[in-house]
């Protein structure tokens, strides 16, 4: 009796689950990597092919922008690395009481914004008759108005802004639970700052490096507002080829295709990361 | 470096400025674009041509029209709160639903799903979009095709942007509600079992007011994310248009000052709500 009333309420949690990671998870992405080896020979015709992926790469666009997004993307990740460390250090090892809450939270204060408000925030600063270019010319600094948007360095820009908490969270989390006796003891046997750095920070602070280093690097290949809105014409990024596709073209196989390719650069990057630093994604995840 | 360790005061000097400068980053797009909104230009640039509450309240006699007057963001605003609303119903309690299934039972192939249920965090929002469109649009034109029924909820729209949205933010919400019921002591549960409760009226008188905290914090985080979404929501939505996206089209044909209006009505609102639950939470 007992038995049957505990599996009774197993499969009354399991099937909510259940539906939903099938439902809206599997088969769709299932769906979506038949439909990218489906050719349309006519209206209603379909047949299994390859050539949405040929496409890929014989047309030089398409390679090279996933490319050029796959680059990017690492070292915009890197860079958000390197920017957050110093902060998510001073919040859990040299603030006290109050001030180290408060500066978490206004590490949180961009995220009251959505992407397109921080974007737009970014394009009044930067562009032709921004605020920047206004303040260099008060200054004298600058004869004209300066174009600081439309380029790469804008972009990334953008894209760090947009990462930085994901970055910062993990890391504060990790480095609160260090014991600061750790740190003393590098320097009592004789470690330089580059050596404790190497040789006991990092380490331990891995599994928050891994998470937010994954977290942002997803974000950032997945990001469209920011290098769409921020970027010039040469700078494009691959989710706007897939958002081309679907809306502008309407070739859902083209589009497929190159989602498919996304999901399958994101994934082994995640699975690169998690391998290198002996992570696993329950612990960096959940 | 840490503080029992003695540094130069040079280093601290760089440090210091370094944090100032950082902080300056964090905080500048979003103040300027909230000052602009109060400023009497049409353009949302530099130079300052006074106060005006105009980008709020104006009519549209002077050929400026206020957010409060302008019908199509009205609507879109309208939308994406009807897209949260659902969002965060259908995320919370599957987000309920599971955080008790992987925290309290035992069954086979438990690290599998937990797995699987991480995944969404791993896929890109694009493609989540993406996928689901392929598949039930796709499904719907077949089934338009073959049998002449017209499935028009599964048509690009709002049922597809909350199913969009639901994916992933059910994750977010899992995880929340997961680590708090972690914390619970299940021998309060057993006490009101000993003490003559059912399960169920043990469940929703220890455990569910245990949970309400991270309930309200998981809702308020999913209402926020789904208000916020673009890149799911672009590729699902019909012809009601949410607002991110309504802002999104607004921008590509340039930017005005009730641009800037929205956005700090965006930035005051999610404000609140984070207030709200952080002292929610502090004061359980």
């Amino acid at each position: 009796m007992k038995s049957s009333a505990s599996r009774l309420s197993l499969w009354l949690l399991l099937t909510p689950f259940l539906l939903w990671i099938v439902l809206l998870v599997l088969v769709p992405h299932i769906q979506m990597l038949r439909v990218s080896f489906q050719v349309r020979e006519s209206w209603d015709t379909l047949a299994w092919g390859l050539e949405q992926y040929q496409n890929f790469f014989t047309e030089s666009y398409y390679w090279r922008t996933f490319v050029r997004t796959g680059v990017m993307s690492l070292f915009t990740t890197f860079l958000t690395l390197l920017v957050a460390f110093p902060i998510a250090w001073y919040i859990a090892k040299m603030a006290r009481g109050r001030s180290k809450g408060v500066l978490f939270l206004a590490c949180l204060i961009p995220f009251w914004a959505s992407e397109l408000v921080r974007t737009y925030g970014w394009m009044i600063l930067l562009r032709e008759s921004g605020l920047f270019s206004s303040w260099l010319q008060a200054l004298g600094w600058a004869d004209g108005p300066v174009e600081m948007l439309y380029n790469d360095v804008a972009v990334i820009i953008g894209l760090v802004y947009n990462g930085l908490l994901f970055m910062v969270v993990p890391l504060v989390t990790t480095l609160d639970g260090m014991d600061e006796n750790l740190v003393e003891a590098g320097y009592d046997l004789g470690g330089g700052h580059a050596t404790v750095l190497r040789e006991v920070v990092v380490p331990w602070a891995m599994p928050g490096i891994v998470s937010g280093c994954i977290v942002v690097f997803m974000l950032t290949l997945g990001s469209y507002l920011t290098p769409v809105l921020m970027g010039g014409k040469d700078s494009a990024w691959f989710t706007e080829q897939i958002f081309t596709q679907f809306i502008t073209r309407f070739n859902w196989e083209q589009g497929a295709a190159l989602g498919v390719l996304l999901l399958v650069l994101s994934s082994v990057m995640v699975w690169l990361g998690l391998k290198l630093s002996g992570q696993s994604l329950r612990k960096v995840m959940g | 470096m840490i503080r029992s360790v003695p540094r130069s005061r040079l280093f601290d000097g760089l440090y210091l400025a370094y944090l100032v400068a950082f902080f300056v980053y964090l905080a500048l797009p979003l103040l300027v674009t909230a000052a602009f909104a109060f400023n009497d230009s049409p353009f949302p640039s530099l130079p300052w041509q006074g106060f005006t509450l105009d980008w709020y309240l104006a009519d549209g006699v002077e050929g400026r029209t206020g957010l409060f007057h302008d019908d199509s963001l009205l609507g879109a605003l309208w939308v994406s709160t009807k897209i949260a609303f659902w969002v965060t119903l259908g995320s919370v309690a599957l987000g309920c639903v599971n955080a008790v299934l992987f925290e309290r039972l035992q069954f086979r192939g438990k690290e599998f799903l937990y797995l699987l249920m991480l995944l969404p965090l791993v896929i890109p929002g694009v493609i989540l979009g993406v996928s689901i469109l392929v598949f039930y649009s796709g499904t719907a034109n077949e089934v338009s095709r073959l049998w002449g029924i017209e499935l028009d909820i599964f048509r690009p729209g709002m049922t597809l942007v909350v199913m969009g949205q639901v994916t992933f933010i059910t994750t977010l919400a899992t995880l929340v509600i997961g680590a708090r019921l972690r914390k619970f002591d299940p021998q309060l549960e057993e006490a009101a079992l000993n003490l003559g409760a059912t399960p169920l009226v043990a469940w929703f008188t220890v455990t569910l007011p245990w949970l309400l905290p991270s309930i309200f914090g998981a809702a308020a985080m999913a209402f926020l994310m789904s208000f916020e979404n673009f890149n799911t929501t672009v590729m699902l939505t019909g012809s009601d248009t949410p607002l991110t996206v309504a802002l999104f089209n607004r921008l590509r044909e340039g930017s005005t000052p009730v641009l800037n209006a929205v956005a700090l009505f965006l930035m005051a609102v999610s404000g609140l709500l984070a207030m709200l639950t952080l002292r929610q939470n502090r004061g359980s």
